[in-house]
């Protein structure tokens, strides 16, 4: 089904005068696509390339886990209104349906000149173009006192799976009116209204358990996505409940100690009896080992997602910086597909259409109380610009906040069958 | 979904010569005289009640045997229970010859065996049903024109390959194998009732801001791509 290294090997191994296991994608017959990363960008682009190409392109997508958990919705997991099973997803159809390549490893390198992608387990494989849709990594010493070795007792919870039911564990097990803290991150960073989400998701939780339990958050930002809905939201549902530290209280001057469980924000020492360590985010490292980034994030060209330092690579989602799109599985999904339509048209010749892009996030703030954001997008000689947007209004009555709840719902079905098959 | 497809399916089998009945919108005017075989047994429209059969407003996109406050046969349930929906495709079938789709009906109606006579009835009985301000509240198949298009651009001819491509926009929500659930089905959808509510959307008509938005930016060829793309799925 997958990739077998031992024919790798024995090719590598005939094509004596190269000096790494190197073969030009050209002595499979066939163009090759490699797709490092199976989320909403990558699984996206590897499904719509090997459907539309009908077998013309062979397309080999590395991932290391062979359950994909989606960051959308997870907050709705800590929230109870979802299982985590409900939010898993196998690269099986992409497989047997699609005929997809799939690896199960990490790239850990990209030889431009040669044209390989390096893999963990040994070896390479070679590409005519690379699509890279690695997702984020968390930028070293963001938040100090935090490092990755310190996500069990503080979860970020900003990568789907274990840590999302750690957090939600963690978030149960608070003692009767303890404390929840959340440090959020400073812009740009992976789903803007994501860490407001999640407070409303804990406030809910704790409300049906622990309703004297209170949650501080510490923001860099002085605003954030959504803003007047979120507020409205935990005034009306968790009032007294939520206390957030902008920048005009020192909410960027954090530091934190996971040993003893306490956040200092700004001098005042507070304990914590559950910490959300969201830390300032760059794109996955593959992208800069790659070469193809410029301080965090990896520039494109806002027509095709092909990245501004290399014609043959193209990135997609949270790693790209593209200009006005949030980062967002909606969006890492609409770009994937304009890329994929690109990358198509350069390999076979096939047609290529304008680049269209769109955006949507739904958040759910307490039972049936769905709002929703987005905007659509077009290339312009600089960058991915939004060209009209609209927002879900304050006021609205339940019944529009409910069918609001209930299509991200069915756009949690919709963008995954799109995605995964 | 599954079931709705089964019928489907069946529709084919059962009027293998009429074509893609879902499809034909038909005549109302005419279908409203041809209601006159129903009426003795159905209202429709305004202050429309019970009697023997139930009323049929908003029959489209209804659930078989649903309807609040009416006895249904025994069939009927079991077919209800099974997943059947009202839809044009089923609408065909039913009406065809009921007891084709559910043997132990009570309406007994003879049927009406000229595919012609069915559309026209149907296209007379869609105008009583959602009222197709929003695509969520409307079954697809039920929409009638909320308002009108200039006739030379309902007569742009799509590329449907370009329809294709940007058909992938809508699947980011709308699933492409028909399922339901929060967001509506777009898949049989007839492609003028189609153009008409992209123009719709575009125009600020309807109310949906997502579909405002996506809707706002497609150029009238490429809301007819969109709909030769989507036709050719059909046939
Ligand atoms: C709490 C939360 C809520 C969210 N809610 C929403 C929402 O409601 N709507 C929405 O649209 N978006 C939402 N998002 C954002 C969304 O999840 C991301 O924007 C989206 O997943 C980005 O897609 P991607 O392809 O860039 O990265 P990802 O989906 O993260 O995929 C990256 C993949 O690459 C793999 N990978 C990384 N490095 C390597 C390597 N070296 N080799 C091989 N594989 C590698 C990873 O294992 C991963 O599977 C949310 C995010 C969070 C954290």
């Amino acid at each position: 089904m997958t990739f077998n290294r031992r024919a790798f090997i024995g090719t590598a191994a005939a094509a004596m005068t190269l000096s790494a296991p190197m073969v030009r994608a050209a002595s499979h017959g066939k163009p090759r696509v490699v797709i490092v990363g199976g989320g909403a960008g990558g699984a996206t682009a590897a499904r719509y390339i090997a459907k539309d190409s009908e077998g013309e392109i062979d397309v080999l997508l590395i991932e290391p886990t062979k359950t994909y958990y989606t960051c959308f919705f997870s907050n709705l997991v800590i929230g109870g209104f979802r299982t985590i099973d409900s939010i898993a997803h196998s690269y099986g159809t992409l497989a047997s349906e699609y005929g997809v390549n799939v690896v199960h490893d990490w790239a850990v390198g990209v030889d431009r000149d040669a044209r390989t992608v390096a893999l963990a387990g040994g070896g390479s494989v070679p590409y005519d173009k690379l699509i890279l849709s690695p997702g984020i990594d968390f930028v070293d010493g963001a938040v100090p006192g935090w490092d990755v070795t310190a996500q069990n007792a503080m979860p970020h919870a900003y990568k789907a799976g274990s840590q999302t039911a750690l957090l939600k564990a963690q978030v149960e097990a608070m003692p009767e009116g303890g404390t929840f803290v959340m440090v959020a991150p400073p812009n740009p960073f992976r789903c803007p209204p994501g860490p407001y989400e999640r407070i409303s998701m804990v406030a809910h939780a704790l409300k049906q358990t622990n309703p004297t339990a209170k949650i501080i958050i510490a923001d860099p930002k002085a605003n954030f996505s959504k803003q007047g809905l979120f507020e409205e939201g935990w005034e009306q549902h968790y009032a007294g409940m939520i206390t957030r530290i902008g920048p005009d209280f020192g909410g960027q001057n954090v530091t934190v100690n996971p040993a003893e469980m306490t956040v200092d924000i700004d001098g005042e020492v507070i304990k914590a009896d559950a910490c959300n360590v969201i830390p300032a985010q760059k794109a996955g490292r593959i992208a800069e080992l790659a070469g193809v980034t410029e301080g965090n994030w990896a520039p494109v060209n806002p027509t095709d997602m092909s990245s501004k330092a290399d014609p043959d690579i193209y990135v997609l989602g949270d790693a790209a910086a593209q200009g006005d799109m949030p980062k967002s599985g909606f969006s890492a999904n609409s770009q994937a597909k304009v890329c994929a339509n690109a990358v198509r048209g350069a390999l076979t010749g096939s047609r290529v259409f304008p680049a269209k892009y769109a955006n949507t996030c739904w958040s759910l703030i307490a039972t049936d109380d769905g709002v929703k954001v987005g905007a659509a997008y077009e290339p312009t000689a600089e960058k991915i610009a939004s060209v009209d947007s609209f927002i879900s209004q304050n006021d609205e009555d339940a019944a529009t906040r409910k069918t609001t709840y209930q299509e991200s719902l069915g756009w949690y079905d919709g963008i995954t069958t799109d995605m995964f098959g | 979904m599954r079931t709705r497809s089964r019928l489907a399916a069946l529709a084919l089998a059962l009027c293998p010569a009429q074509g893609a009945g879902a499809q034909d919108l038909g005549d109302a005017a005419r279908g409203e005289t041809l209601f006159r075989h129903c009426k003795a047994c159905h209202q429709v429209g305004q202050g429309a009640r019970d009697r023997v059969g139930p009323h049929l407003n908003n029959l489209f996109g209804r659930r078989a045997g649903a309807h609040e406050g009416f006895r249904y046969s025994k069939d009927m349930m079991r077919a209800a229970s099974g997943g059947l929906e009202w839809h044009a495709d089923t609408l065909h079938i039913y009406i065809e010859n009921p007891k084709n789709l559910v043997s132990g009906t009570r309406m007994s109606f003879d049927g009406l065996p000229d595919a012609r006579d069915r559309a026209d009835l149907l296209a007379y009985l869609r105008r009583f049903s959602a009222d197709p301000s929003d695509i969520p509240e409307a079954d697809p198949t039920a929409t009638g024109t909320d308002h009108t298009v200039d006739p030379e651009i309902l007569a742009i001819v799509g590329d449907p390959e370009y329809g294709e491509y940007l058909s992938s926009e809508c699947t980011t929500c709308h699933r492409a194998d028909g399922g339901d659930s929060g967001i509506p089905s777009i898949t049989l959808w007839p492609e003028e009732d189609f153009v008409i509510a992209m123009h719709a959307y575009k125009n600020q008509y309807r109310a949906h801001p997502v579909m405002r938005m996506i809707a706002g930016r497609l150029s009238d060829d490429e809301i007819a791509a969109l709909a030769a793309y989507f036709g050719s799925l059909d046939q």
